[in-house]
């Protein structure tokens, strides 16, 4: 039930923004991002699977950023449930995510029919 | 049934793939059907009509925002689709006592098929998700001493949702026909080349749609329970009800996502020719089952914890005492929650991911029943020493409480792999889940109404026929399914419409003896439900308090006010209400001041009918009608976004004669 | 976490007896940015899916084209871009709404939409000429998950665009009033999740995928 009359003031889930803020989360986006592009296109680290480990990593922070500068997550937003059910989403999404990539990967390495990959690239 | 559907059948832009071949007109089973649901719904219109009650049907009930309302429309869903989903289960054990050999059954195999599909789906989704949402709903502001939930609009919404994704599974009986795939419908015998048909995607749409609806109502009850609690009802103060409903809901807003995004893969398979799930091009059928036992297990705990917290409330009040080890019963209840999330491989042991993995899951799987072991304890140890009233709820728990522990054995069983290798999809499995979701839900569930009738009505519910009713289904129950672990454990496959070997047949019969008896107990909770109106006078509950309850919804009259609580109680210990009572509160008479509440609105009942319509014109290719139906459904959404003035003000002194005439009626 | 009631309560009178009905005063708290970040949750949860399901059919290509023959990465850099842009633009709307200045808020907003409108055209230009070069989503599983993902947050984007307009007009009509605050918010926290998700998406999806 909502009206103006009674929440006229700042509830404890209430934050302040500030140009600030924004500007240094943009500014750290930026890099994290602009990093990235160029390790990639200009192929710049040795090996592919390093480079997509530092990308990763650079995505993870870069999230961090945008849930501190813009997202305003912190422990006391919503009386901390707002940072709780952040992790515990989290959590979930590493959960399913790792989960399904472990159990694909041994699904696929148990029952997926062998081939030498010349022989997989010519089919259908 | 209908004709398969080529995918490359012309379509006409208006019609789609709907022709006067979707009825089945020659199909004797459907047509009776028919008949008789034809009869019955205008019977119902003329009572209806005659009584001059559309009005306060479209104003009170389908326009209603009431928590209280929204939750007993949820159950009557679930009620009546109990009983078209009990009869199919009366039809496949039918069918199964009698086919053996050159007797054919009168169910051939495409419409067996549709019989156990439609049978799971509906039992899942609209029958046992309803009555536990139609619970949560009812009861969790009254416990909080809150006047309605976080989101009384939206709660409106999900209900229609829900009752529209149900209306979709219901049609599909008279026009086309439904999923022959199982209930979980696994690609690639659900995908578009072995599945052409409508009834996949009747099942695809009915399920999108209630999916929201549910989910949007999982966030409602969370946002409820953190924000709307009376003063000083910590969380540690709460009901166990009101916890498991918390981690009830935490699981549905963290699991239906799952359901609506691979649900959506398949449609995309279904409808652009996408690869996710095919056999070819880069598709792989086994990331669907790895997908939906994600959401699957979830769901499972989604619809057994609510269950655990009315046996709670149960136990405590029959027993005249407080529950044992509360800390311990809300600890298990959130290590439930969070374990329920590693353990979904057990569904699919046989599948091929090998030792390693199956064995994670297998542990995982076995250490999840201990905290539901510890909840079995408790509520033994609350019962020790207790001064026990043998009510039918506390019936309906010591079944529960037979019935489930073994239910809970036979999937400790199954949990270790090796042996799921020879009990996968058998009659076993379908013993033991049957075994946990009846002695547990559906027993919880029956227990739950006979308790709270008396709030949500104002009268008891007849004791003797809710005694036959329980008698029926407990001994119905076990004679309907201690044949199936047999023959489960001989080796029978589940899912067969025909047997070859006539030793099984005698198992078969006996099952069918068995739900035929259940099906005396279904008839005596209608006679129950029958009997109690016609008495309702001699069975008032006149003090709101009819069983010296323990939690704050006892505080209010039976039914409560629209507003629940006059005055906000203010909270002081566990089981506030008997800590009120215990300690002379009194309920002050004067100082009444006006109550705020949210109005009534026809918005949610019309986008959903606008989505649900959308869901159908999708399932027939009406490509027009789907598209207009989905702008519709979106402007609609809009115009709402632009009323303004959802709520009203209940005048102090209509409180204050509501009061007054309570006082009276309890005196 | 106790919850706070918007009045002060008295839990006991002077003479220290428990008080057991509040005075009518008591207001429950307002649930609606919590309920939407509860949603926001259960949105991850879905991109989440569509990520696993990413990361298993992402090497999929039937003989079919890769992420290698087909990613534009200086296109993509420009699309990262331009919706960094409009989370800012958007935070300066928050902040023009806090100060009540509706004139700010409304050109902030107008901005954003802008570059979200921009976002969407660039990713639709994307689409059909992948599926002019025939690599369509119903070219093998890497190009399916490739496009129910980035499709997927594309069509959030096209909401968050329907919202933001309809929130204008509100606005402009009513004002920055309680209820419409709270709809800026609630926005504001979805075009950031958008963002956040978008991350995940060049990273996970762009980047790795021209990687071999």
């Amino acid at each position: 039930m909502s009206q103006d009359s009674h929440n006229d003031h700042d509830q404890d889930g209430g934050y302040h923004a500030t140009v600030k803020g924004y500007v240094i989360g943009f500014l750290l986006s930026v890099v994290l991002t602009a990093i990235p592009f160029w390790l990639v296109m200009d192929q710049v680290l040795p090996s592919p699977r390093t480079t997509a480990f530092v990308i990763l990593a650079f995505a993870a922070v870069q999230m961090l950023v945008h849930m501190v500068y813009f997202l305003h997550l912190n422990t006391k937003v919503e009386s901390g449930w707002s940072l709780l059910s952040m992790v515990f989403t989290v959590a979930l999404v590493v959960i399913m995510l790792s989960g399904s990539i472990w159990v694909m990967y041994h699904l696929n390495t148990n029952m997926m029919p062998h081939m030498d990959p010349q022989a997989a690239r010519n089919m259908p | 049934m209908s004709s398969a559907y080529s995918p490359d059948a012309p379509t006409s832009l208006i019609f789609g793939r709907l022709t006067l071949d979707a009825i089945p007109f020659h199909d004797p089973i459907l047509l009776a059907t028919f008949a008789m649901t034809a009869l019955g719904g205008l019977g119902l219109f003329g009572l209806i009509t005659k009584m001059g009650w559309w009005g306060t049907l479209w104003r009170d009930w389908i326009c209603s925002i009431d928590h209280k309302r929204i939750g007993i429309m949820y159950i009557v869903l679930g009620l009546v689709m109990m009983l078209r989903g009990f009869a199919d289960a009366i039809m496949m054990r039918a069918q199964q006592a009698i086919a053996f050999g050159d007797n054919a059954g009168f169910l051939p195999p495409h419409h067996y098929d549709q019989i156990f599909t439609a049978h799971g789906v509906i039992m899942i989704f609209f029958v046992a998700m309803p009555l536990v949402t139609g619970f949560m709903n009812y009861l969790v502001p009254l416990q909080i001493g809150a006047r309605d939930v976080a989101f009384p609009f939206l709660n409106n919404f999900s209900f229609w949702m829900t009752a529209g994704g149900a209306g979709l599974v219901m049609i599909s009986l008279f026009v086309g026909e439904f999923a022959k795939t199982g209930w979980l419908a696994y690609p690639p015998l659900s995908g578009l080349l072995h599945s052409p048909d409508v009834g996949m995607d009747y099942y695809l749409w009915a399920l999108q749609v209630a999916g929201v609806g549910t989910t949007l109502s999982g966030i409602n009850l969370i946002a409820t329970i953190i924000k709307m609690r009376a003063p000083g009802m910590n969380l540690m103060r709460m009901p166990v009800f009101t916890w498991t409903s918390l981690c009830t809901n935490v699981l549905i807003v963290a699991s239906f996502p799952v359901l609506a995004a691979t649900l959506a893969l398949l449609t995309a398979d279904r409808y652009i020719g996408t690869n996710f799930f095919t056999n070819d091009l880069g598709g792989n059928a086994m990331l669907y089952v790895n997908l939906i036992w994600i959401w699957g297990h979830p769901e499972v705990y989604i619809l057994i914890l609510p269950v655990f917290g009315i046996f709670s409330e149960v136990v405590s009040t029959f027993s005249g005492k407080r529950l044992f080890g509360y800390a311990s019963m809300v600890y298990a209840t959130v290590v439930i929650t969070i374990l329920s999330y590693i353990v979904w491989l057990h569904h699919f042991f046989t599948m091929g991911s090998g030792a390693s993995v199956n064995s994670f899951f297998g542990i995982t799987t076995m250490i999840i029943s201990i905290p539901t072991g510890a909840k079995i304890f408790n509520w033994l140890f609350t019962m020790y020493r207790g001064r026990i009233r043998f009510e039918v709820p506390m019936l309906w728990t010591m079944g529960f409480m037979i019935t489930f522990v073994v239910g809970g054995m036979t999937g400790v069983l199954l949990a270790v792999p090796a042996a799921d290798f020879v009990l996968h999809n058998s009659l076993f499995l379908i013993a033991h889940f049957h075994n946990v979701i009846i002695g547990g839900v559906v027993f919880g569930l029956f227990a739950g109404i006979n308790f709270w009738f008396p709030k949500a009505f104002g009268y008891k519910l007849d004791d003797f026929w809710g005694r036959v009713s329980f008698w029926c289904w407990f001994i119905g129950f076990w004679v309907a399914f201690t044949p199936l672990y047999v023959l489960g454990l001989m080796g029978v496959t589940r899912r067969m419409s025909h047997f070859d070997d006539p030793s099984l047949q005698i198992w078969f019969q006996i099952a069918a003896v068995g739900a035929g008896i259940v099906a005396l107990g279904i008839g005596a909770f209608v006679i129950q439900l029958i009997v109690s109106y016609l008495r309702r006078d001699q069975l008032r509950d006149k003090t709101g308090d009819i069983w010296d309850g323990r939690t704050l919804e006892w505080a209010t009259s039976s039914p409560p006010a629209d507003y629940n609580f006059a005055f906000t109680p203010i909270v002081h210990d566990n089981d506030a209400w008997h800590d009120m009572k215990q300690r002379g509160a009194k309920q002050p008479m004067t100082g009444f001041k006006a109550i705020h509440m949210p109005k009534n609105t026809a918005a949610g009942f019309v986008i959903s009918m606008l989505a649900t319509g959308t869901g159908f014109a999708l399932v027939w290719h009406m490509w027009l009608f789907a598209a207009l139906g989905f702008a519709a459904t979106v402007l609609a959404s809009i115009v709402h976004t632009f009323n303004y003035k959802r709520d009203f003000y209940i005048p102090a002194d209509e409180v204050a004669s509501t009061e007054a005439a309570r006082v009276l009626k309890s005196a | 976490m106790a919850n706070a009631s918007s009045h002060a309560v008295n839990y006991h009178t002077a003479d220290g007896a428990p008080v057991f009905y509040d005075n009518g005063d008591h207001h429950p708290q307002q649930g609606t940015l919590l309920g939407f970040w509860l949603y926001l949750m259960s949105d991850c949860l879905m991109f989440a899916v569509l990520f696993a399901v990413y990361a298993v059919l992402g090497r999929n290509y039937a003989a079919g084209p890769s992420g290698a023959d087909l990613f534009d990465l200086r296109l993509i850099a420009v699309n990262t871009a331009i919706l960094l842009f409009s989370s800012i633009t958007y935070g300066f709307a928050m902040i023009a709404m806090q100060h009540g200045k509706k004139q700010a808020v409304l050109r902030w907003l107008a901005i954003t939409g802008v570059l979200g409108l921009s976002f969407l055209g660039l990713e639709i230009y994307e689409f059909a000429h992948l599926i002019h070069e025939g690599a369509g989503p119903w070219r093998s599983g890497f190009l399916s998950s490739f496009f129910i993902l980035v499709g997927t947050h594309g069509l959030h984007v096209m909401f968050g665009c329907i919202w933001l307009v309809t929130l204008m007009v509100q606005v402009s009509k009513l004002g920055l009033t309680t209820e419409n605050k709270r709809r800026l918010m609630c926005l504001s926290m979805f075009w950031h999740f958008l963002d956040l998700i978008w991350i995940g998406v060049f990273t996970f999806v762009y980047l790795m995928g021209v990687l071999p």
